[in-house]
């Protein structure tokens, strides 16, 4: 697994547990007690590490290829999953993934941005940045789901949305608009989780919804450290300034009051026990469900279009006096 | 947002002086003259930006704009590096607080929410006063049953504000939402340039969309694009002709026709009783 620059201290941990074992083994005697505090001491290194990381630390972490993706949480905390495909106008786009599930009983419609994890599936997944038709498919599946009353839970994980040439031929920018405006006026729960990658407008164009959730070293932002760094400081090598500056962390999302909730990661990030990370998961959406289960439908697009009329940070004066007047 | 500093770079610089080249056809042009025909170039039509005065004057019946919400004053949320500077800046240089204007106004006498963007506060990007005011102005529409017009010339969200910033388009967007269950008409028409979050919200909703001729239109700028695909772009590519080309505009409109045809359009958008000699044929 690919490890970190500030994991160091984890890794040469982990190494002395290694060869502790190997030599146990060898020589035939028993090191339990030794390795117990050793494991112990490594944990708390590992929380240590994983509690300060910096902003573009975690930046990186939501980035790890090991990261669960979409379909990896389907698999371990839905049955009875069925894709669908398609947006019906032009193309299956498989960088977002859609279809019936079934978690803890309950049916629901889950749609998420799909990552590859190896080159070959990202050439199919295009690392997750859909074009129009993905947008316009998790919209299609999204209207399923109102007019058949099921809730909706979308997974967001992704660098943004695919910057092409065909995009835009296609109406990139109108595709995710359409979003925008659409699930506003869904009848049923929306619950949407950040578990890696909120890449700008294409993370929002699956993420308006009644709930928003974010995994504990996911990130959200209007644009990454990288981009941000080359426009502001003319230097895409200063993208740790940039992550700082653009207050981009779970934990900064949660006090702008922009997420609702931040989903604990496994010790060490998500990407070191996909099961943990998804029973997790499947705790906070099931909770969720559990609380918005008693809203009517006028209710639910009530209480999403206040949650995002609320959001803005500005000054109101009668009159500016040290001002110069507009002309 | 990525494409700020292109789009800059590109910005058209009208100089003080008599005599300006112009930087479309490279014709030396009579400054006066520009200032006088709604600022295109006399010899090759170039439409050089306007500011949101400007393009209130040139769309409003005259002395019928009256501002809502002039007063909505950008904060700094996230305390981004220089944002405060920049927001002095460009308070001075454009005598705006903000980078959109809005109000009510008459086209052709027909009462209208209108609200325009200027490019030259921050390059016309999205914050929260952004958001905000064409929040207001859509939900003014509504309980009026006012129809909207909102004229875009933006760098798309404004990233010294991020996440926030990101979040107006979803409520924008979300007014548009009862804007249209309530069938209240909205023309969007989008000014060079028109691109990031901003495409991605309100400028990409009119019931109509129209354009400017040459206008940059885009989710993802040129240079990103360039960058990420590593290929040349086909000519003309994000221009308005580009996208009425490919479906996404329904007009491209000429500066000295665009009041008259937004009138047109209005009329029917709002099933205008035919007056004149229409009515007699």
């Amino acid at each position: 697994m690919i490890t970190f620059d500030f994991e160091k201290p984890l890794v040469e941990h982990e190494k002395k547990i290694a060869e502790l074992r190997a030599y146990a083994k060898e020589a035939h005697i028993d090191v339990s007690p030794e390795l117990a505090s050793l494991e112990r001491k490594r944990d708390q290194l590992c929380a240590e590490i994983y509690a300060n990381l910096t902003p573009y630390q975690k930046v990186l972490v939501a980035r790890h290829p090991n990261r669960p993706y979409t379909l990896d949480y389907v698999r371990l905390m839905c049955q009875d999953f069925l894709e669908l495909h398609g947006d019906r106008r032009f193309a299956d786009d498989l960088a977002m993934v859609g279809g019936f599930a079934t978690i803890a009983g309950r049916r629901i419609v889950l749609i998420g941005h799909q990552k590859g994890r190896d080159t070959k599936e990202n050439l199919k997944r295009n690392f997750g940045m859909a074009h129009p038709e993905g947008y316009r498919k998790a919209l299609r599946l999204m209207e399923l789901a109102d007019r058949c009353r099921l809730p909706i839970v979308t997974f967001i994980d992704t660098p943004g949305a695919y910057p092409g040439i065909g995009a835009e031929e296609r109406g990139q920018a109108e595709a995710i608009a359409v979003n925008l405006r659409e699930m506003i006026g869904l009848g049923v729960p929306i619950i949407c989780i950040v578990i890696g990658e909120g890449g700008s407008g294409g993370a929002l164009g699956i993420g308006v919804g009644n709930r928003v959730l974010i995994l504990e070293h996911a990130y959200y932002s209007v644009i990454s450290p990288e981009g941000c760094a080359a426009i502001l400081f003319h230097d895409s090598s200063r993208n740790q300034e940039a992550a700082n500056a653009l207050k981009l962390t779970a934990q900064d999302l949660l006090s702008f009051g922009i997420v609702e909730e931040i989903i604990p990661e496994p010790l060490g990030g998500a990407h070191r026990n996909h099961e943990q990370a998804a029973a997790l998961v499947k705790d906070a959406i099931l909770r969720h469900l559990d609380q918005l289960a008693s809203l009517s439908p006028d209710q639910l697009r009530e209480q999403r279009y206040q949650k995002y009329r609320a959001v803005g940070v500005f000054t109101e004066a009668q009159q500016l006096l040290a001002h110069p007047a507009p002309s | 947002m990525s494409i700020l500093s292109r789009i800059r770079r590109r910005r058209p610089v009208i100089p003080d002086g008599l005599w300006m080249k112009c930087q479309s056809c490279e014709e030396i042009i009579y400054t006066k003259t520009l200032y006088e025909g709604n600022k295109l170039c006399p010899k090759c039509g170039y439409h050089y930006p306007l500011s949101a005065r400007e393009r209130i004057a040139l769309l409003c019946d005259e002395g019928s704009f009256v501002e809502r919400d002039a007063y909505l004053i950008p904060l700094d949320p996230l305390q981004f590096p220089e944002y405060l500077d920049k927001q002095e800046k460009s308070r001075s240089k454009t005598k705006e607080y903000e980078a959109v204007v809005t109000g009510v106004g008459r086209i052709e006498g027909i009462a209208t929410a209108i609200g325009v963007m200027d490019f030259g506060y921050i390059g016309g990007t999205m914050g929260s006063v952004v958001g905000e005011k064409v929040t207001r102005l859509i939900e003014h529409a509504c309980t009026e049953r006012l129809p909207l017009l909102v004229v875009s010339a933006s760098g798309g969200v404004r990233m010294q504000e991020s996440i926030i910033g990101l979040m107006q388009m979803a409520k924008t967007s979300a007014a548009l939402y009862r804007l249209r269950q309530a069938r209240v008409p909205y023309i969007s028409l989008l000014t060079n340039p028109t691109t990031g979050g901003t495409t991605a919200s309100y400028a990409s909703l009119g019931d109509v969309n129209i354009a400017e001729p040459k206008a940059l239109i885009c989710f993802a700028g040129p240079r990103v694009i360039k960058q990420t695909i590593r290929q040349e772009l086909p000519e003309g590519f994000q221009t308005a002709e580009f996208l009425l080309e490919h479906g996404l505009l329904d007009m491209v409109v000429p500066r000295p026709e665009l009041k008259a045809t937004i009138a047109r359009l209005l009329r029917y958008l709002l099933n205008l009783p035919v007056a004149g000699p229409e009515a007699a044929a």
